[in-house]
């Protein structure tokens, strides 16, 4: 009973929000930054160094004991290529 | 017997009439797959063709690689069925984990499309055994995300075991390491090809006919089993 209860309170224990930021590993080049850089200077921001793009996911769970291990699983299986790309996971 | 090819289309694919035209310039029975469906329908070999698969959301490929037709596309593989992957498909085949590495937006961020030449390193695929040894022939390059990448020891492995089946004639097109323009899996039955030879099919449309050996190679392969 006091577990129906709690599930049913947004926020309680049933639901989890995490994020999910994915980026390109370091050592792979990233021509979209390196664009935007470019962009950067064209604007007059003379001192950006460098542009790293990235992701990120938002991702609500309903009745997860472990979201965030879930989140990893999930980043790694879909939402992040293990090849090219590093994520890290956090509550939202 | 006719040799029938399984030309998979999701949605977004662009070059599945392309490449199922490609099957019966060759001489074989183009049988269309859907995405969303596990049923092979009894084909000898199957092609993922180029184009856009579900928008390329998320990354190219990543959302193709989880539908339904690739989960028995995978088991088919693993017993050996002939599986080409073009463009798309190659990126289809790398998010799938069938074959190594990744394809990454080109260096110079520009969509490449032109023809270029290739040359064949391994005769030993299905799909490249009408080959002659190191035979350049032209196809046609168009993609914006086809640089391929992989680790260095995968790269050491693909190299040593002569598991890089094309690569650009001239070097270096769009940042793929050391020129790699294809790849094939440890068996080698499952080969993902960045360039195009189902748009190389005919003389008057296309990049001249240096695309049909791939398909003349399975309807041979095929046959022979």
């Amino acid at each position: 009973m006091r577990r129906y209860r709690e599930r049913g309170v947004a926020g309680g224990v049933g639901m989890a929000k995490i994020v999910v930021d994915v980026m390109l590993k370091p050592e792979i080049r990233d021509p979209q930054g390196e664009a935007i850089a470019a962009a950067c200077h064209r604007l007059g921001f003379a001192g950006v160094r460098s542009v790293r793009q990235g992701k990120r996911f938002e991702v609500e769970f309903d009745g997860e004991t472990d979201p965030e291990a879930k989140a990893a699983e999930l980043a790694e299986d879909l939402l992040a290529n293990p090849v090219i790309e590093e994520f890290s996971i956090r509550r939202g | 017997m006719a040799r029938k090819v399984g030309i998979v289309t999701f949605p977004g694919s662009l070059d599945d009439v392309d490449a199922a035209r490609a099957v019966r310039l060759a001489g074989g029975v183009a049988v269309p797959l859907w995405h969303a469906e596990r049923d092979l329908r009894g084909v000898d070999a199957v092609i993922l063709p180029g184009g856009f698969s579900y928008g390329d959301y998320l990354r190219c490929g990543a959302i193709a690689a989880h539908s339904p037709v690739m989960t028995a596309l995978r088991q088919a593989a693993r017993a050996g069925l002939p599986l080409l992957g073009i463009c798309n498909g190659f990126q289809i085949l790398c998010e799938a984990h069938l074959l190594p590495g990744a394809l990454t937006r080109n260096h110079r961020r520009r969509f490449i499309n032109r023809e270029v030449t290739i040359k064949i390193e391994n005769r030993a695929t299905p799909w490249t055994a009408k080959f002659t040894e190191y035979e350049e022939v032209t196809v046609v390059l168009k993609s914006g995300e086809g640089a391929y990448l992989a680790d260095l020891a995968t790269i050491g492995e693909l190299e040593s075991a002569g598991r890089v089946v094309a690569r650009y004639v001239g070097g270096d097109q769009n940042g793929s390491l050391d020129a790699i323009a294809g790849i094939a899996s440890e068996e080698g039955n499952v080969v993902g090809l960045m360039p195009h030879p189902e748009h190389a099919m005919e003389a008057l449309t296309g990049a001249g006919t240096g695309g049909r050996r791939f398909f003349e190679s399975i309807m041979m392969t095929v046959l022979a089993r």
